[in-house]
């Protein structure tokens, strides 16, 4: 289907985040915006949900727990159990304390990695993907706004163009997607 | 936006703009690189190229090109892995720790400082994998099926758990690093003119784009990773002072280690930090975000570490006669008096009196004072592993077998080697990749820039933003403010606009256009590309009659202004961003 976008572009981060108040206040849906840098309180506004990753990250964190002990408690107390001085390890809690660092080492390893690649994937951010930000400007110092006709059922392009001019954009651009 | 009392020192100098802080970080990378930079890498790519040659050697031969004997069994080789892994404490600690205590000057020095963290921990696995003399069987220190009746490595040995806590810091602090770098590889991908840099870092930006929700998750992402990282950063060199503390050996065998260790590494990962920043600050032109008060804060760290460095020392010797056992008093007593005396006095002066001295201001805030430092710290830290090590086994249990290290020109070649390594990776990091977390640093501007801390003075000739929203930084206490303060400046120029009259503006544009020569829509340029220009005004341009870069070159101060009254909305800015430079430029390329 045929949808017109606007962008609206700002030069000033707490400018777009009044403008963004503004316009929500009034019943526009704002899809995206684009800005070279994190604009703190922003998301409330404009109803983007806090991420869940740091959860994927403790259950990955689970895994790398649970692989290494499994491992290590097979490697050293079930498949070969070493005699240290006539100590011998039967049991995997009287060796636990020797097994502490490497089981913390990898919880920490498959955590971060997990994460990390989580981030990348539900970002589709990946190697060779293609830039999506609107204008080039947008990763230097200029904040971009989009809006959807099709979000925005209830007001005209001119209406919302409109809106925008008040709220201290520096360009306006309209794309058919 | 967070609010910072005024009587803390801003953290950014001058008067910046978001857009100054991308030009100054992205110049060094877009712009030749200068001949002193061909200079040092010369330098120490054949330094780096030496020492890989006696690394092979060394392969090929066997570690008995050492220095090492049946008596002294480590020597250069792990004083150097230690002193490698302690320089790469610092920038995962900047990173991390600071991140999570939320402190602002971090931002200037976290990139480059965790880059110089990857790279000395790359130096510092070297040692142990050609410790290990057959290095293609390396891969046996990972628990692998076999053919041995399926025997496995050790678990119960700190030199195993090593090498799990070394990979792990050092692929999670890459992982950090690069997750920090996408953001700022989008920006120079952004910017990029030529084909062969914008190819290349659109691969390593991902397709960044910087959304909203991107954004969120990131925050997220560091934060947790940096939560992750900060126990990593105390558990790794812990680990290394395993190594020791677990064996029996007098010297070695102390409790008191691990902390000392870990207070080491950061105390000589800091000067390293030093060292290099307060070089690469001048010769990059960054005096604006790295200045006194970062180097200040650093030395104040190298302060607090190296007293707790002293006080172990102190308390080492002070528990060896204590404790009323022969071995270990004597080898304190040996490593002070016996034939390894100026190691120890090398040590002692450079890590315990050296920091001591930042408690004078003068000379915390002196840089070349800070520079000295920075390099003293660094030889007496190399001196105090050397010291750990060898004079605690060159004395053995039997005086029979007693022994003295000398080191061959194979252990040197090694160590130097590896310095040049590590100076090849840094000034090629320093060539190519943003130095500045960019997008880090402009989140402060606002808050720790001395443009929004102070109010500008209004009579500032260079000041580069006028249509910058001057309310905000005149008074920074007015929340709301902000809002409606640029709506009413922006309002008269949209007015303007419409009071130029058609007639008038027809009139304007044919004086321009025969200034400036004729152009067509068929010999169309992409105007876009001028800095200053988007696709609105390019539209605008062409309305005008404006097509090609040749027309746009032609410009002077009375085009513009002529310019400025058509277009309306953005006075002064095409003179100020030189759009006739730039398009000159854009002609000689496209012509070449």
């Amino acid at each position: 289907m045929a949808d017109k976008v606007i962008y609206a572009m700002y030069d000033d981060d707490d400018v777009l985040k009044n403008g963004a108040k503004k316009l929500v206040s009034k019943g526009v849906k704002i899809n995206e915006v684009f800005s070279p840098f994190p604009i703190h309180g922003i998301d409330p506004i404009i109803g983007v949900k806090n991420t869940r990753l740091g959860i994927m990250a403790f259950l990955y964190g689970l895994i790398g727990l649970t692989l290494a002990t499994v491992g290590m408690n097979y490697f050293m107390i079930q498949d070969w159990p070493m005699n240290i001085g006539g100590k011998p390890s039967f049991t995997y809690m009287d060796n636990m304390l020797s097994f502490i660092p490497i089981t913390f080492e990898f919880t920490v390893l498959c955590a971060a990695h997990g994460m990390a690649v989580t981030y990348l994937i539900v970002n589709k951010t990946l190697p060779g993907m293609p830039a999506q930000n609107p204008d080039p400007r947008t990763t230097d110092d200029k904040f971009v706004m989009e809006l959807r006709l099709s979000e925005n059922t209830s007001f005209s392009a001119s209406d919302l163009e409109g809106m925008l001019k008040d709220t201290g954009v520096i360009e306006l651009d309209q794309k058919e997607i | 936006m967070h609010k910072e009392a005024a009587i803390r020192e801003p953290l950014i100098l001058g008067h910046k703009t978001y857009h100054d802080i991308t030009e100054d970080v992205c110049r060094p990378i877009e712009d030749k690189a200068p001949r002193t930079w061909y200079i040092l890498f010369a330098i120490a790519l054949i330094i780096g190229l030496y020492g890989v040659g006696c690394i092979l050697y060394l392969l090929g031969t066997g570690v008995g090109v050492w220095g090492l004997n049946k008596t002294i069994g480590w020597a250069w080789d792990i004083t150097n892995f230690v002193w490698w892994v302690g320089i790469g404490h610092a920038g995962t600690l900047i990173s991390a720790v600071l991140l999570l205590f939320r402190q602002k000057w971090r931002m200037a020095i976290n990139r480059s400082a965790e880059a110089m963290t990857i790279f000395a921990v790359f130096m510092a696995g070297l040692f142990p994998l050609i410790h290990m003399g057959r290095l293609w069987l390396g891969y046996w220190v990972l628990p692998l099926p076999n053919q041995f009746g399926s025997l496995w490595v050790n678990f119960n040995s700190p030199l195993l758990w090593d090498v799990f806590a070394i990979s792990t810091y050092l692929s999670v602090s890459l992982v950090f690093w690069y997750i920090g770098l996408i953001p700022d590889f989008a920006t120079i991908r952004d910017r990029a003119k030529k084909p062969i840099p914008k190819k290349m870092y659109s691969m390593l930006s991902f397709g960044w784009s910087g959304r909203a929700k991107h954004w969120n998750r990131f925050e997220l992402v560091s934060l947790v990773l940096a939560g992750l990282a900060t126990p990593l950063v105390f558990s790794v060199h812990s680990i290394v002072s395993f190594d020791f503390a677990t064996s029996v050996i007098p010297g070695w065998h102390t409790t008191i280690f691990p902390p000392y260790f870990v207070a080491g590494a950061v105390f000589s990962g800091f000067a390293m930090v030093q060292t290099l920043l307060l070089v690469m600050r001048k010769a990059m032109g960054l005096e604006a975000y790295i200045h006194t008060k970062h180097v200040e804060y650093m030395n104040i760290v190298i302060m607090v570490t190296g007293s707790i460095v002293g006080t172990a020392y102190i308390t080492e010797l002070f528990i060896s006669w204590y404790s009323g056992v022969e071995y270990e008093g004597y080898a304190f007593f040996n490593r002070a008096t016996g034939p390894y005396w100026w190691a120890y006095a090398s040590m002692m002066t450079c890590n315990v009196i050296s920091p001591q001295l930042m408690w004078f201001k003068k000379l915390r805030r002196s840089l070349l004072f800070t520079f000295i430092i920075s390099i003293v710290v660094n030889i007496g830290m190399w001196f105090e592993r050397y010291v750990i090590i060898v004079t605690s086994l060159h004395r053995d249990y039997l005086p029979s077998s007693w022994s003295m290290h000398f080191p061959s020109h194979i252990d040197i070649g090694v160590y130097v080697g590896t310095i040049g390594l590590f100076f090849v990776f840094f000034l090629l990091f320093a060539r190519f990749f943003p130095v500045l977390a960019l997008n880090e640093v402009k989140t402060i501007l606002k808050s720790s820039g001395e443009s929004y801390k102070n109010a500008p003075d209004p009579h500032h000739d260079d000041d580069p933003t006028p249509e910058t929203p001057k309310v905000e930084a005149v008074a920074p206490v007015v929340e709301e403010a902000p809002a409606e303060a640029p709506t009413k400046v922006e309002a008269p120029k949209v007015d303007k606009k419409v009071k130029l009259s058609a007639e008038e503006a027809k009139a304007k544009a044919g004086a321009l256009i025969s200034k400036l020569g004729e152009g067509s829509a068929e010999t169309k340029d992409d105007l876009k590309v001028i800095s200053g220009v988007g696709p609105v005004l390019e539209g605008k341009l062409n309305d005008i009659g404006i097509f090609t870069y040749a027309q746009v070159s032609k410009m002077t101060k009375e085009e513009y202004d002529l310019l400025d009254e058509l277009t309306g909305s953005f006075p002064g800015r095409a003179e100020r961003d030189d759009w006739a430079g730039q398009a000159k430029e854009l002609m000689n390329k496209s012509n070449s």
